[in-house]
C-alpha cells in the first residue's frame, strides 16, 4: 500500500506493507538518525514527533501516518544543535545514540511546557533511556537548556 | 503480529461489518499493545478517521471516545479534578509520553489487561462503555463478561459525581509494570476498593467494602481491619516481579492509605 505524510515539511510517498511500524519505514528510507534499540517500546531511540507530539516510531503502524507530519531530529536542527552545545558542557553525551531521541523529547517538552519543574523533566523523559551518563549530566543540561530562553 | 490489509473506516457501522466479517479482521487503536503479540490480522480496521478521539464535557458526564489517547485524558482538566485526580494520576505513571500519545482509552479497556493501571481507578468509579450494537453497559458487568461477540466501543462514559479518589501502583521503574495497584473512592456514603495486577485482573475488595461501608463511623480501627478483610479475601499471585505476600501487604498497605485520605 502508499502512504502520503510529510517529513521534516517534506512531502514523501512511501510503498510499505500493511504492518510495517514507522521505525522500519523511516530506517528503510534513510532517516538513520531514528535509531532501532529495543523494538518493543521502552527505550526511546526511535523517539519522533508525530504531528508534534513525541511517540515511538517502533510502537506507531505506518499506515497511521497517512496525511499526518512526522519529524526527526533533522527537523528540528537549529535546536538539536543548541542543546548538543549544552549536553557537551556537561559531559551528557558519550555514544549519543539516545541523543536524537532525547532531543525529540525535550523539543516537546519545551512546547508543552517552557518552564518544568525538575520532577517534570524526569516525567517527561522516563521513557528516553541512557545507557552512559546515570542521566545526571543530562538532566543539568536539559534544565540550563530551557532557562536559556 | 501480521497484517495483511489496512482499512481506515468512515464510519462505526463500515467498521463493525468489517470487523465482522472474518474473524481475523480486528481494530488497531493505537496498535502500541497489538504490536508485541503474535496474531495475525486478516484486516486491521483504523478508527482514527471517524472522530472518536475527543473528549466531551456534558453536565453530567465527561464522554471520551474510544480512540482518545490515554496522555489526552491525563491531561484533561476536568478529569484532573475528577475522584481527586485518580485517573489522571494512574495514567501519568505508564511508561513514558510518547506510549500514552499512540496508546488509546478503547485498547486498554478492550484488552482487559491484568496489569492494567487504567481499570484500577476507572472502576471506583461510575463508568458505562457505548458499544455499537450492544448498546451500553457498565464497566464492571464488562470486566466480568464472557461474551466474545465483536463490536465496536465507541465511548467511554465516566459520570459526574462529588467523590473523593486515590490511586496507587506500586513499579520497580518508570517503565515497568505494576507489582500491584489500589484504587479507592468514597461518592456520598459508599466506599469502594479494588485491586489490580495481583498480577490478575482488578477486583473488588467485595467484603471489606460491605464491612467499611457498614461501619458506623470510619475510625482508624475500622481501616485496619477493612486492610485485613481485603488481604484475606483477595487473590493475590506470584511472578517474575514479586511475591504473592509481597503483593497482598503492599495491597493492605494501600488500602489503609487510601481509606485514610478519602475519609478525611
Ligand atoms: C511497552 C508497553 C508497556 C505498557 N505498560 C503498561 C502499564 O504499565 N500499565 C498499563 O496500564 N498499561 C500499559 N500498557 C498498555 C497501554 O496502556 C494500552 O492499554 C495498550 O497499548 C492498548 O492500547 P492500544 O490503543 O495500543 O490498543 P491496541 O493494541 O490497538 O488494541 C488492543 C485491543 O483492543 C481492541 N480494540 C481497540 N480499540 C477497540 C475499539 N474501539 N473497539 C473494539 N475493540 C478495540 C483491539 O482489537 C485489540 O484487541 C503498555 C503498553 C506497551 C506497548
Amino acid at each position: 500500500m502508499k502512504v502520503n505524510l510529510l517529513i521534516n515539511g517534506q512531502k514523501k510517498t512511501f510503498l510499505i506493507e500493511a504492518g510495517d511500524y514507522l521505525l522500519d519505514t523511516l530506517r528503510k528510507q534513510n532517516y538513520l538518525s531514528v535509531k532501532k534499540g529495543c523494538d518493543n517500546s521502552s527505550c526511546g531511540v526511535c523517539t519522533v514527533l508525530f504531528d508534534g507530539k513525541p511517540i515511538k516510531a517502533c510502537s506507531l503502524l505506518t499506515a497511521k501516518t497517512e496525511g499526518h507530519e512526522v519529524t526527526t531530529v533533522e527537523g528540528i536542527q537549529d535546536e538539536a544543535d543548541k542543546l548538543s552545545d549544552y549536553f557537551g558542557q556537561e559531559g551528557a553525551d558519550q555514544c549519543g545514540f539516545c541523543t536524537p531521541g532525547m532531543a525529540l523529547a525535550v523539543h516537546a517538552l519545551k512546547v508543552e511546557n517552557s518552564n518544568p519543574t525538575d520532577e517534570e523533566i524526569k516525567e517527561y523523559l522516563t521513557g528516553n533511556l541512557c545507557r552512559c551518563t546515570g542521566y545526571q549530566s543530562q538532566h543539568i543540561a536539559i534544565r540550563n537548556y530551557l532557562e536559556d530562553k | 503480529m501480521k497484517i495483511n490489509s489496512y482499512h481506515s473506516v468512515k464510519s462505526i457501522e463500515e467498521a463493525y461489518k468489517l470487523l465482522n466479517d472474518n474473524k481475523q479482521n480486528a481494530i488497531v487503536a493505537g496498535g502500541a499493545w497489538m504490536r508485541l503479540s503474535s496474531k495475525e490480522i486478516e484486516t486491521a480496521i483504523d478508527l482514527s478517521e471517524i472522530g472518536l478521539d475527543q473528549i466531551v464535557e456534558t453536565e453530567d458526564a465527561f464522554e471520551i471516545g474510544s480512540m482518545t489517547t490515554l496522555r489526552q485524558v491525563e491531561k484533561h482538566e476536568g478529569l484532573k479534578k475528577h475522584y481527586d485526580g485518580a485517573l489522571s494520576n494512574a495514567l501519568s505513571h505508564i511508561m513514558g509520553v510518547p506510549i500514552r500519545n499512540v496508546a488509546t482509552i478503547g485498547g486498554s479497556i478492550i484488552g482487559k489487561y491484568s496489569f492494567s493501571d487504567v481499570l484500577t481507578p476507572l472502576v471506583i468509579m461510575d463508568v458505562e462503555l457505548e458499544f455499537y450494537k450492544k448498546g451500553r453497559l457498565s464497566l464492571e458487568d464488562f470486566l466480568v463478561s464472557k461474551d466474545r461477540s465483536k463490536d465496536v466501543l465507541v465511548k467511554v462514559i465516566i459520570k459526574k459525581e462529588e467523590a473523593r479518589g486515590y490511586f496507587k501502583k506500586m513499579q520497580k521503574t518508570g517503565l515497568d509494570f505494576a507489582v500491584v495497584n489500589v484504587a479507592v473512592s468514597k461518592q456520598a456514603d459508599t466506599i469502594k476498593i479494588a485491586v489490580g495486577a495481583r498480577p490478575s485482573l482488578v477486583k473488588f475488595a467485595v467484603e471489606a467494602m460491605a464491612f467499611v461501608n457498614g461501619a458506623k463511623e470510619i475510625t482508624e480501627e475500622v481501616i485496619l481491619e477493612t486492610a485485613e478483610i481485603a488481604g484475606k479475601e483477595l487473590k493475590f499471585g506470584t511472578n517474575s516481579k514479586a511475591s504473592e505476600s509481597y503483593r497482598r501487604n503492599i495491597a493492605m498497605a494501600y488500602i489503609k492509605r487510601g481509606l485514610r485520605e478519602v475519609t478525611v
